[in-house]
């Protein structure tokens, strides 16, 4: 019949319960929620996203930094242009402030000692704000060191790091546009160092300077032009690379440390709602509450004391916020006599190799390294597992090598406060810089890759002989010597979960005819950069020396079995097996 | 006519001061026990008449000639300790005062009698406890000012002290007397230039003590300073407290993990 064929679905069971299940009222939430999807279909795209999971490892959480202090940035940003006025028109201060009263300034200044002394927790905001930007940028680098020396930048991420590099880029821009706002004096004489670099540039340079200032330096469009750099365009890209990373995060999924369990084709960690969203909550909340205390207690640019800018003042310790430290030092060592005056025209090598070449260059160096890496090896898979970074001994040092390089640069920068705090020379301080500056990366490459190829050889003497138990036995002979036992199979298995390297070298340069291969002088030099980069590094065991070591050590590896306790040292004699009423502890 | 200027303002000095004027030696007996401590103790390197001693290297000299420097350098080089001077050096570093107050105005008396040169000031002449409320505002802002163009750019934006060619220094300005600061402005002692009173006038000088004492007495609206020393101490405080702290939150979210059980399980 055909009353029998439909089937009212309102009593099929869900359940292999006695009782048929029905449907219950949905709670608020949940009725909201079915408001929402039914307009937005959200639970589609939710569905899987809230299920997102993330490895637990404290280093996978330095971009959060990052992404939790700009937010603070916004927050505090947006408070600070509530009151912040962008003027370089001419008033005579009359706020609170006593030092400053009756003394003449540009409106911004004066809006700045406004915020400062006048508007409530609107000095708060403004230091919350300065060091939010400084942990921003600081937390960037940590973020990339930590991609960098794990080899997470290999495909499929090149492109995510060269987006991350631009950030760093953005981010530095940002700074110093927000570092000379204030028109203090401080601020002033870093805008003064702007516009010599700008002049620095051969033909272009002074045209490039009347550009951005408006006409001569300092004019008077100078402020207004950084403010809305500062608050409008530099954040604009700012947010948008910040999603295209994010966005690019989520699309290649997240990369893990090795371990058992853990491949290229899965994740292992936990989901986003509701474990990481509680963490990464709870890490927001950490961020902002170190950048709150920072703010309340510790003074950051005390723009009261430096006063107005005034191109005719200076003060000692004029320096730039910490991300613009490097290059400021590089000029502060270069030797000050390297001009050349071509037709009358100077051309300042002085200030364009450590400003205008040198951090470009760099830049452009930190962008291209996977893609460098990428060629050499020839690599073209996905890589997910992370490299221990002793497993990647050339690109760890190189990456030490430009740590050092810019930490020297850095130390440069501040060689005043340096000489004045270790009762120093500033002279010899900028002489040892000066050589320290090459020598520094080439003896820190050679130190970190022959370290990082011993830390190798550690690993393999583990996964042979064993762990160092510590316990020194006697033989019947008299020779000392230490056992050791077999490590965990986790352990074993995670030592292991890496690739072997393979050196590329090039075939014959010509073919069965005589005709030259392609390209083959690029091959010829990527071979010799392969054997460069691979052929130190010591290669994990093979199946057949692991075997042979464990039938070595079969005896320890008895021992080993059931010990689920720390070592104790009686593994090695019969101590277990005696009873110490009936033995006496020494024999005679 | 030497003699006679110092008899007078000796005198003077005498008339003015009648709550010590009891108790002081009188001018020439000063002179003399100055001389006497000089060949002590200064004549070394100052020579036997404050002639200054030259090296061998043109140009040089083991100590310089101190006539006409006055009595207010000898009050700041030897009140603040400087001199004498524990070792050759590129700068006499401020060290505890060897000598008595009635010995440094015994010296003081005698380097001044070997030529003319600016005398110890009055403290009438760096205070601004006379001066009306709203003028002594006028000299704290003025003093800043003054104190921005022609001091920062050795000794920093707060007066803590900043770097000067091979190994010299300026040094900080906190809790540095207020007559020493005027002295030192006198004098020029060392590396610092000399603010005759031409360059700056006494009322300046005293507008930038006004103001560095104004500095000291407002307090920190910001917080810890940090050194007062700029950028520098700014981004290593970032660095350490921000990222040092945030990357220790990170570790200790990152270690612990969820559990499913109310119970806690040791692992």
């Amino acid at each position: 019949m055909s009353t029998d064929s439909r089937i009212d679905t309102s009593k099929v069971a869900t359940s292999n319960g006695t009782t048929a299940a029905t449907a219950s009222k949905p709670g608020p939430a949940g009725s909201l929620a079915s408001w929402a999807d039914d307009r937005l279909g959200l639970a589609t795209a939710m569905k899987k996203n809230l299920r997102k999971v993330f490895p637990d490892h404290w280093s996978f959480m330095l971009g959060e930094i990052a992404l939790w202090s700009f937010v603070v940035l916004l927050l505090t940003g947006v408070f600070l242009t509530l009151w912040f006025n962008p003027s370089m028109g001419h008033i005579t201060y009359e706020g609170s402030y006593d030092q400053l009263r009756g003394v003449g300034m540009s409106e911004s200044m004066a809006s700045t000692l406004h915020i400062s002394f006048d508007v409530r927790g609107g000095l708060l905001m403004r230091q919350m704000h300065h060091w939010a930007a400084a942990i921003f940028i600081a937390s960037m680098m940590v973020h990339l060191l930590r991609v960098a020396f794990t080899g997470a930048y290999r495909k499929p991420r090149e492109l995510n790091w060269v987006i991350g590099c631009l950030l760093l880029l953005l981010g530095t821009l940002e700074g110093f546009t927000g570092y000379s706002l204030p028109d203090d004096l401080l601020s002033g004489t870093g805008v003064r160092a702007a516009d010599g670099f700008l002049k620095a540039t051969p033909v272009a340079g002074s045209y490039m300077s009347f550009l951005l200032f408006g006409g001569e330096f300092p004019g008077e469009s100078i402020i207004p032009r950084l403010y809305i750099i500062h608050v409008l365009l530099i954040p604009g890209i700012l947010l948008a690379l910040i999603a295209a990373h994010m966005l690019l995060l989520v699309y290649h999924k997240h990369t893990q440390w090795p371990g058992p369990g853990r491949t290229e084709q899965n994740v292992v960690g936990f989901p986003m709602l509701p474990v990481y969203a509680a963490k990464a909550g709870g890490f927001f909340f950490m961020v902002f509450g170190v950048i709150a205390i920072m703010g309340g207690l510790m003074s950051i640019n005390p723009v009261w004391k430096f006063g107005p800018y005034d191109p005719t003042k200076v003060t000692a310790g004029s320096q730039p916020d910490w991300y613009m430290g490097w290059p400021d030092g590089l000029l502060r060592i270069i030797p000050t006599g390297w001009e050349t005056v071509i037709f009358g025209y100077t051309i300042s090598w002085n200030v364009m190799l450590p400003i205008l070449i040198v951090p470009p260059l760099m830049l452009v160096i930190l962008m291209l390294l996977p893609f460098i890496e990428g060629w050499i090896t020839g690599d073209k898979r996905d890589h997910h597992l992370l490299q221990r970074p002793r497993n990647a001994p050339t690109r760890t040092a190189v990456m030490v090598s430009l740590m050092t390089f810019y930490g020297l640069a850095w130390a440069a920068g501040g060689n005043d406060i340096i000489a004045i705090k270790l009762d120093l020379s500033i002279n010899q301080i900028t002489y040892f810089m000066r050589v320290a500056i090459f020598l520094g990366p080439l003896l820190a490459f050679w130190i970190t890759r022959r370290w990082c190829i011993s830390l190798q050889r550690h690993d393999n003497e583990k996964l042979l002989h064993g762990y160092e138990t510590g316990i020194i036995t006697r033989s019947p002979e008299g020779a000392y010597a230490e056992r050791h036992l077999p490590i965990s199979e986790t352990s074993a298995y995670t030592l292991t979960a890496r690739d072997r390297d393979e050196v590329y070298s090039v075939g014959s340069d010509t073919d069965a005819a005589g005709v030259a291969a392609p390209n083959s002088r690029s091959e010829r030099l990527r071979a010799r950069l392969s054997s460069w980069m691979y052929s130190h590094n010591v290669q994990k065991p093979t199946r057949a020396e692991l075997e042979e070591a464990h039938h070595h050590a079969e005896h320890e590896a008895e021992l080993q079995a059931g010990l689920d306790h720390p070592v104790d040292g009686h593994q090695f004699d019969d101590h277990r097996l005696r009873d110490t009423d009936e033995v006496p502890l020494r024999d005679h | 006519m030497l003699l006679l200027g110092l008899l007078i303002s000796g005198s003077l000095y005498t008339a003015f001061s009648p709550a010590q004027a009891d108790s002081q030696p009188s001018e020439t007996e000063q002179v003399a026990q100055g001389k006497e401590l000089f060949l002590a103790s200064c004549a070394f390197c100052h020579g036997q008449n404050g002639e200054g001693v030259p090296t061998v290297r043109d140009g040089y000299q083991l100590g310089p000639s101190l006539v006409g420097v006055g009595a207010a350098a000898v009050d700041f080089q030897v009140g603040t300790g400087r001199m004498p001077m524990a070792a050759p050096g590129q700068q006499a570093p401020r060290k505890p005062v060897v000598f008595s107050d009635e010995e440094i105005a015994a010296l003081a008396a005698y380097v001044a009698s070997l030529g003319p040169g600016p005398a110890i000031p009055n403290e009438a002449d760096y205070s601004i406890d006379d001066l009306s409320e709203e003028e002594r505002q006028e000299a704290i802002s003025r003093g800043g000012q003054i104190f921005l163009t022609n001091c920062t750019a050795c000794h920093n934006f707060n007066g803590a002290g900043g770097a000067m060619p091979r190994g010299g220094y300026a040094p900080s300005l906190h809790g540095v007397e207020p007559k020493y600061i005027f002295e030192a402005m006198l004098t020029g002692p060392q590396q610092m230039p000399n603010f005759s009173n031409g360059n700056l006038s006494p009322e300046e000088k005293r507008d930038v003590i006004a103001y560095l004492g104004s500095l000291e007495e407002t307090p920190e609206y910001a917080g810890f300073t940090l050194g007062g020393l700029g950028p520098v101490s700014e981004g290593l405080f970032a660095w350490v407290v921000g990222i040092g702290g945030l990357v220790g939150a990170a570790v200790w979210i990152a270690s612990h993990t969820t559990r499913s059980k109310k119970s806690k399980v040791n692992a």
